[in-house]
């Protein structure tokens, strides 16, 4: 059938681009200045042989690729070497076996260190992206149904204005406040906490959430807000829409039948593309609030110039993003029917 | 048969334009409908004529109930349906009973529905969802609108479909409800010429078959010319001339509707007559011309159209005009 025909093809192209961001995230870092190899221990004692040896703990000491020794400062070398011994094959050789190498500065996979970043940061980014889009849309949906009152007016200033906070000021703003009405204000749990009952383990947990998942939900839900409104206010005015009602439609009717459905589709591309982000976490948010976070670990994988960590995350949230606008697409033709998957 | 089918009288719908200063006491007021009377027998079509701008798609809007009118009153059945709320006009079955065919059927449809979502939602809204006929009226509105065979539309989108095609889904739509009137808002006007005449007869052939009114809205007087039986010209929110079509047509008395008439194009060249070009704009609605509100254009005004408001002369039973030039 065409439908799967298109489907498939669209599949295949993201295939294709997650090709290409391996490929560019692995030249990405070796073009970066630095020895990784001094940048995990950073001692003036450290001897020369003990560098060499972490050189070759890591695989930096093989070529980059053919020809080139390094990329920073561009270093010519020996093309006549195995290509499967050059630092390039041997990144791609471990990806294809789920291996995204050793941290330098951690001494852990790479993958494991992620793995374990990546839910805490699903857990609260996930909760502040569904809260912000169920309150951003009905707040949208609300103004939209009153457009040109002091009730859509108030709404859409206050959405304005929650889209223009700074991320980080608003957290530190909510630091304060929670410090002084007895939130928890760093971290996920509390020390010890591993050995009570899981009901309570969870409550601890949420009560960490808590702060945080404020900050991303009132950042996030203004632009969810503006363009439900705009959008909704859009097709309300629509030809189909004074159709309905003159069938004898109701008010209720005609939004929940006509008017929703159309005005969801700028919403859908914009719900995918923060979705896609989700993975990337806030790094301002989980920077403020020590969040232990795939945004945290990238945010000091930066500092300590840890590139398999970084390489890693750019891949992960690379793949969400493809995956979200892939189904973003897939949305996008069963809400409109004229968008033509060719 | 005693009692009228629709009754307009001085129907008028003023919209507020804003204040033409911050100190000026009463706003102005674009006066879109402005003293409107006709009347409509049963299974009559009558056809609207006028220039964009007239008020004629306000006075359709104002029939359906989707405007408040500002004075006047609109009797359907001899009862007064004029100010009648969405709750009593679906009580009185009148939504079901007027039907509405809008302009242009590239915006009307919903673009998310399938031709078949689109033919029973009528049904399901004035609950008749689970009636054991559904299937068959919607089966045979479609077909009735010209969509034969039904099935091949049933599960289409609109954007599937042609312009000619769309608009025979708005007219299935509104004919599943077995409407007793049909308001058709320039239903061709954004069809291709090729297809107006389609449309125009599939209207002329439901109006026999199913007895149902037709108010045909239009700015082309020719392309009606065949099928109402009764035209009214409107100019600035007021019907300046109406009658049988035969007498208008061939005996127009007021000057706008012999300046329409004199540009309908006539295909033979040899029968070729003088046009009567109107000078200059339609005047803004917000300042209505004193006197006669056509005297600025009209080519044969006289010094007092510009003092005294025409009445409606009748002229004979079947034709009324309102010109000060037809006072003997």
């Amino acid at each position: 059938m065409n439908l799967t025909r298109a489907i498939l093809r669209k599949a295949a192209w993201s295939v294709f681009t997650i090709l290409f961001v391996i490929i560019l995230n692995f030249f990405l870092f070796r073009v970066l200045p630095g020895d990784p190899a001094r940048a995990g221990i950073r001692d003036p004692r450290l001897k020369k042989e003990a560098v060499e040896m972490l050189r070759v703990r890591f695989g930096l000491d093989k070529p980059v690729i053919n020809c080139f020794e390094s990329l920073n400062p561009i270093t010519l070398g020996d093309c006549n070497v195995n290509p499967l011994d050059t630092q390039f094959f041997i990144y791609v050789r471990n990806l294809t076996q789920g291996e995204l190498g050793i941290s330098y500065h951690t001494n852990r996979p790479v993958a494991d260190v992620l793995a374990e970043r990546l839910w805490n940061t699903v857990l609260l980014i996930g909760a502040g992206q569904i809260l912000s889009i169920i309150i951003g849309v009905a707040l949208g949906v609300f103004a939209a149904w009153k457009a040109r009152t002091y009730l859509d007016y108030g709404a859409v200033a206050a959405s304005l204005v929650a889209w223009s906070l700074p991320t980080f000021w608003l957290g530190i703003i909510l630091l304060f406040w929670g410090s002084s009405n007895g939130f928890p204000l760093a971290g996920k749990a509390t020390p010890g906490m591993s050995s009570m009952p899981l009901l309570q383990q969870w409550g601890d947990i949420a009560r960490h959430m808590f702060l945080p998942t404020l900050t991303y939900t009132i950042v996030y839900l203004g632009e969810y807000t503006l363009i439900m409104r705009s959008s909704l206010v859009d097709v309300l005015s629509e030809d189909y829409i004074l159709t309905a009602k003159a069938k004898g439609l109701s008010a209720f009717q005609i939004l929940k039948d006509h008017a929703l459905k159309n005005a969801m589709l700028p919403l859908v591309t914009v719900i995918a593309i923060n979705l896609g982000f989700t993975v990337a976490g806030a790094i301002q948010i989980e920077a403020v609030f020590s969040w232990p976070g795939l945004g945290s670990a990238i945010y000091e994988a930066v500092g300590r110039r840890d590139f398999p960590i970084l390489q890693g995350a750019f891949l992960l949230i690379a793949i969400a993003v493809i995956i979200a606008n892939f189904l973003a697409d897939l949305t996008y033709h069963w809400l409109d029917p004229r968008v033509q998957v060719e | 048969m005693s009692k009228k089918f629709l009754e307009v009288r001085g129907l008028k719908k003023y919209f507020e334009a804003g204040r033409p200063s911050f100190f000026a006491k009463d706003p102005r007021n674009v006066h879109a409908v402005d003293g409107v009377d006709f009347t409509l027998r049963r299974s009559e079509v009558i056809a609207l004529v006028g220039e964009s701008g007239c008020g004629k798609s306000t006075l359709a809007l104002l029939l359906m109930g989707l405007e408040n009118p500002t004075a006047g009153s609109i009797k359907f059945e001899g009862m007064d349906i004029t100010h009648l709320n969405d709750g009593e006009r679906k009580s009185h079955d009148l939504r079901r009973k007027i039907q509405m065919v809008f302009q242009d059927p590239y915006e009307s449809l919903n673009p998310t529905q399938t031709i078949e979502e689109i033919v029973t939602e009528p049904l399901l809204v004035h609950g008749m969802m689970n009636t054991p006929d559904r299937d068959e009226r919607v089966q045979k509105a479609m077909e009735d609108a010209g969509l034969k065979p039904a099935d091949v539309y049933l599960r289409r989108y609109p954007h599937e479909l042609s312009g000619g095609q769309r608009q025979r889904v708005v007219i299935a739509a509104a004919l599943v409800l077995e409407p007793e009137l049909i308001l058709a808002d320039e239903p061709v006007s954004m069809l291709d010429v090729s297809i107006r005449a389609e449309v125009i007869n599939l209207l002329a052939e439901l109006r026999i078959k199913r007895q149902i009114a037709v108010i045909f809205i239009t700015h082309d007087l020719g392309s009606v010319g065949f099928f109402a039986d009764r035209v009214a010209v409107m100019y600035l929110g007021r019907i300046v001339e109406i009658g049988s079509m035969l007498e208008v047509l061939e005996n127009p008395k007021h000057p706008y509707t012999k300046a329409l008439i004199s540009v309908i194009p006539v295909p033979n060249p040899r029968l070729r007559h003088e046009r009567i070009i109107l000078q200059g704009e339609t005047p803004n609605p917000i300042n209505i011309p004193s006197g006669c509100r056509f005297h600025p254009r009209c080519p044969v005004a006289i010094a007092s159209c510009a003092l005294s408001d025409p009445p409606m002369l009748s002229l004979n039973k079947s034709h009324q005009a309102a010109c000060l030039l037809l006072v003997k």
